[in-house]
């Protein structure tokens, strides 16, 4: 069957099985690798992207289910930092990019691509003033890291949150 | 892992849905927000044939007051019923226990209507729909029909609807809206209940309570001694007792039958406490939303 899905705000087209899941397509049809495939069982959320800008773990969609829609990965978020390796390449990250880097919310890198994109959905749907610790923590519930032990990873998203406006309690 | 082949074929309505399904009869499967099938599906412990997606019918997505009830169209997510206003103010244990299922990458995709067709004894949601007495309607090709949550559940994933019917709503009466309490015991977050109880006022229930049960049958139950001793006047604790009455839990990884009963008095005498702690302002809500820093009822805060 022919599928079509906007990702990153490139369409991207195939004629594919309807068994495909949407983490194939975008690993292997579109190319694009910042997506990982830890668990395959909705555990880890390593594959967690954007589907109409809410986090979802695209092991468990088809990518059917994903066709006309809008996906966002890893690549898509701060397209003009590229790696980020450049010069000043930082200052042109995603902000929740950048709270990863500024606070060392990672080690290997393995969970990172996923982690970033559950912050941002968590941001993105969040009420003003309602996140806190506890409430980051929950949020990421469905997002494993093996290495840093999530602290880190933790106050990066409370800092992009306070960016964001909705951290609680009062500004830094 | 990848699932056996299949058709797909997406349903932009009901009515096209309801003909799907009349058309390729015993092989077709509805796909809602597929958190269920596909772990199935890729497990090959599910091989349909052809695949209904039904994801996308937005005429299956609302909750809507309509006087004496409220009624929740099949498709709305988890995510969405946990931030939907008219719950949180009328039926907020719905709203808090859809907030508690799984993650939120899970709860944007899974929805209430893929919950109770499923039929797993340890989804949060049929058991609160059970505890509040709730309607589900159903739509086939010999039209409407409203079925008691009390007869939806037959067996081990086995619901009362037929092949060719789509779970189309779920009614829920507002008289559960004042006190409730709902506890879950999980081993790590994101986890499935290994037990939880529910338990809400009801105006229409002779103990004036309803109380549910996750993961303690082949199904989910309802928890009709400690209603039925409430009705005869015993104490919360008395009635706690006989939480593992109607039960018949099994054993697994996480905990032997022995546990499950001890955990499953435990629970319903906790949610009790907070069912009964007060009417509205008193708010079970609060009591069970205080783990999460108190960001409001249906907040993502666990109280287990
Ligand atoms: C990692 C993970 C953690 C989870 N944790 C929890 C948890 O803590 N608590 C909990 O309750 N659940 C949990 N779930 C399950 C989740 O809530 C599922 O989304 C839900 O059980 C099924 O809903 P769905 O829309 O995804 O259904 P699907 O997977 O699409 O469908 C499930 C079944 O129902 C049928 N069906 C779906 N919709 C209809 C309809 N309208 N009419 C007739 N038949 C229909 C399908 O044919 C299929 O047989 C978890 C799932 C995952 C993957
Ligand atoms: S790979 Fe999808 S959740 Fe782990
Ligand atoms: S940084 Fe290694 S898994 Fe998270």
């Amino acid at each position: 069957m022919k599928v079509e899905v906007r990702i990153n705000g490139r369409s991207v087209a195939a004629e594919v099985e309807p068994r495909m899941l949407l983490v194939q397509f975008i690993r292997e049809v579109a190319g694009l690798k910042g997506t990982n495939i830890g668990c395959d069982t909705t555990s880890c959320g390593a594959c967690t992207v954007l589907l109409d800008g809410q986090s979802v773990k695209s092991c468990t969609m088809l990518a059917a289910q994903a066709d006309g829609l809008d996906v966002m990965t890893i690549e898509g978020l701060a397209p003009d930092a590229g790696d980020g390796s450049a010069p000043g390449a930082t200052a042109l990250l995603h902000p929740v990019q950048r709270a990863f880097h500024e606070h060392h919310g990672l080690q290997c890198g393995f969970c990172t691509p996923g982690m970033v994109m559950a912050v941002t959905s968590l941001i993105a749907e969040a009420e003003p003033g309602s996140l806190d610790e506890a409430a980051v923590r929950v949020g990421l519930e469905g997002n494993l890291c093996r290495c840093t032990g999530y602290h880190n990873i933790v106050e990066a998203a409370l800092a992009a949150a306070r960016e964001a406006g909705v951290a609680a309690g009062a500004t830094e | 892992m990848i699932p056996a082949p299949f058709e797909y074929a997406r349903a932009a309505s009901l009515e096209e849905a309801l003909s799907f399904l009349a058309e390729h009869g015993d092989e077709a499967k509805l796909l809602a927000g597929g958190h269920s099938l596909l772990p199935l599906m890729k497990l090959r412990l599910a091989t349909p044939g052809v695949l209904v997606d039904i994801g996308r019918i937005e005429e299956l997505q609302y909750v809507r007051d309509e006087g004496e009830a409220v009624a929740i169209g099949a498709l709305t997510t988890h995510h969405d019923l946990s931030r939907n206003p008219l719950l949180r103010r009328q039926l907020p244990v719905v709203a808090h226990v859809a907030g508690q299922i799984g993650d939120p990458q899970v709860r944007h995709r899974g929805t209430i209507g893929g919950s109770l067709a499923h039929g797993d004894a340890a989804s949060d949601l049929p058991a609160v729909v059970l505890a509040l007495g709730g309607t589900l309607v159903a739509l086939g090709p010999k039209g409407r029909r409203e079925i008691p949550a009390s007869e939806f559940h037959n067996g081990f994933l086995e619901t009362a609807l037929e092949p060719d019917e789509v779970l189309v709503e779920v009614r829920l009466g507002k008289s559960g809206g004042t006190g409730w309490g709902f506890e879950k015991l999980t081993k790590r977050a994101q986890d499935w209940a290994i037990v939880a109880a529910v338990a809400v006022q009801r105006e229409d229930a002779p103990g004036g309570v309803g109380v549910g049960l996750v993961n303690m049958a082949s199904v989910p139950i309802r928890a009709a001694s400690v209603e039925a001793a409430l009705a005869d006047g015993a104490s919360v604790a008395e009635a706690a007792e006989l939480a593992d009455a109607d039960s018949d839990p099994g054993a697994d990884i996480n905990a032997s039958v022995e546990y499950r009963r001890h955990v499953a008095k435990v629970l319903v005498r906790r949610a009790l406490e907070r069912a009964l702690a007060g009417p509205a302002g008193g708010d079970g809500a609060a009591g069970a939303a205080g783990a999460a820093g108190g960001a409001g009822a249906a907040s993502e805060g666990g109280s287990s």
